[in-house]
């Protein structure tokens, strides 16, 4: 009894704070999740007078992917079914070359104006539809949502160091006779501590696989996974092999900490 | 005789200008059995808490077991308070520990075998008769019984020295008498030298003891 007594203090606090970290792990996996599926469904379109050497450009532009020619043919064939193979060729050598540009990564709204300006640049290149009123509006959407993640992510940090200083008195405290007692004896700091870092590491243990086993649950919940699935975002809610070293080392390296800060910060009375 | 301690021109204090020892100058001789008496504050315990070094002298020097402890480097004092026993008035036992932990405690520090450790933790709980509450822990005893945990705990690895502050000051009677034995027990049989701070020296107690008295920081041998 004691000694889960002992244990509990610390692990609920690792709890809470590995609890935060992976939540913002997931909010961070689902937005760039979100993030991709924007980029993949963005493209510019360019108008061109001139046939492109679409290999040059490609190199010349940043953030492009791919560069593909709009097939005329078929997307006239779509308005109009019954247009004859005379009046499609005319039509072909009239209209000019249409291209579709997906990039690598979902633009910010001063990288779109600056590869349009260059896109502006090259020679036979009429006119580019960037799509720019609808990219704006999700695009300070997507900038809220990150706002909101690195708002969430301080008031974690702020929280964890409250808990971690609130456990370290709590700690202090607990320890500090023992310590004392065993110096009195002619016990080496190492052994005097050994205690308190046999109890920091076994309770990051413990909490790392309390909150691995909390995941794996969260992970299984139909509830969210519907809610996921409605907004199209396919997301791993934990990753045993790349989560749990994490959590982990995070919890190991926050009561090591807390375990030295005790250890050099302690002062014999008697 | 061997010395001990040795103590010249020992000065103490809290704060560099309230000395509450001043300019001692005593010796011990290894053995011996010596009682520091007192009024409260007047220092007594001071002059203990140094002889372990948990006070550094101000001034002078302090030699315990062949150690100067002004300016002792911590591994040096570690060393040292190997070889001492100290009892407290308020026990000083570690509270999460069981009593057969606490007793061991001397002996896990001086790297004691196992065996050797499990063996003496049972002579000595049967020494001050509390081989009935092993595997109890401190706060399940009563006071008096705390204390003859804290006595064997000092006893356990056979010190050169035992340092005892106020050892029967919380105790009934028959506690009292117990711990003064043991102390006894130790100075006659294994020829460990005993320094005991008290208000008062046991009329029971048949030992050759020396007798110091502080009064107003000075220390004095009473005759």
């Amino acid at each position: 009894m004691k000694s889960i007594k002992n244990h509990l203090s610390l692990i609920v606090a690792l709890v809470s704070i590995l609890f935060a970290i992976q939540t913002f792990f997931i909010t961070d996996r689902a937005l760039a999740a979100y993030e991709e599926t924007l980029k993949s469904h963005y493209s510019l379109v360019v108008v061109s007078d001139k046939k492109l050497d679409l290999a040059a450009l490609k190199k010349r532009l940043p953030y492009v992917e791919n560069i593909t020619e709009i097939a005329l043919e078929s997307a006239v064939r779509k308005i109009d079914k019954n247009i004859s193979e005379k009046n499609m060729r005319l039509l072909l050598t009239t209209l000019p070359h249409f291209y579709k540009i997906t990039l690598k990564k979902y633009p910010t709204s001063k990288e779109i104006t600056k590869l349009k300006k260059s896109l502006h640049a090259i020679e036979g290149i009429k006119s580019v539809e960037d799509f720019k009123e609808s990219h704006d509006l999700t695009y300070k959407l997507l900038l809220l949502f990150k706002s909101v993640v690195t708002v969430f992510s301080l008031v974690v940090f702020v929280i964890t160091l409250l808990l971690i200083s609130k456990e370290l008195r709590i700690w202090q405290y607990k320890h500090k006779e023992r310590m004392n007692i065993m110096g009195l004896f002619g016990a080496p700091k190492w052994l005097s501590s050994a205690v308190l870092f046999r109890l920091a590491i076994v309770d990051a243990v413990i909490s790392s696989i309390l909150v691995m086993i909390l995941f794996g649950f969260i992970a299984n919940s139909r509830w969210l996974l519907s809610k996921l699935d409605a907004i199209g975002i396919k997301i791993v809610i934990f990753d045993v092999f790349k989560d749990f070293p994490l959590l982990f080392f995070a919890a190991l390296f926050l009561s090591l900490i807390l375990a030295s800060t005790i250890v050099f910060t302690h002062k014999e009375e008697v | 005789m061997d010395k001990v301690i040795v103590a010249s021109d020992l000065s103490l204090a809290y704060e560099k200008d309230e000395m509450i020892i001043k300019r001692a100058s005593f010796s011990i001789e290894s053995g011996s059995f010596v009682f520091i008496t007192g009024a409260s504050g007047s220092g007594k315990s001071t002059l203990l808490k140094s002889l372990f070094g948990a006070l550094s002298p101000v001034e002078g020097s302090l030699i315990v077991g062949g150690v100067e402890l002004n300016g002792v480097s911590r591994s040096k004092l570690n060393l040292l308070r190997r070889h001492l026993g100290i009892v407290f008035q308020d026990y000083k036992l570690i509270n999460e520990w069981t009593i057969d932990k606490n007793i061991s405690l001397p002996l896990i520090i001086n790297g004691y075998e196992k065996s050797v450790t499990e063996t003496q933790v049972e002579t000595l709980l049967k020494h001050v008769r509390l081989k009935h509450q092993s595997g109890k822990y401190p706060l399940e005893l009563s006071g008096g019984e705390q204390q003859r945990v804290a006595m064997a705990r000092a006893l356990a690895h056979n010190p050169i020295m035992i340092l005892a502050d106020e050892p029967t000051g919380n105790l009934d009677d028959y506690s009292a008498q117990l711990i003064w034995n043991l102390l006894a027990g130790a100075n006659e049989q294994l020829k460990t030298t005993v320094v005991v701070v008290t208000h008062r020296i046991p009329q029971t107690l048949n030992v050759d003891y020396k007798h110091y008295h502080i009064e107003y920081g000075n220390l004095h041998e009473v005759n």
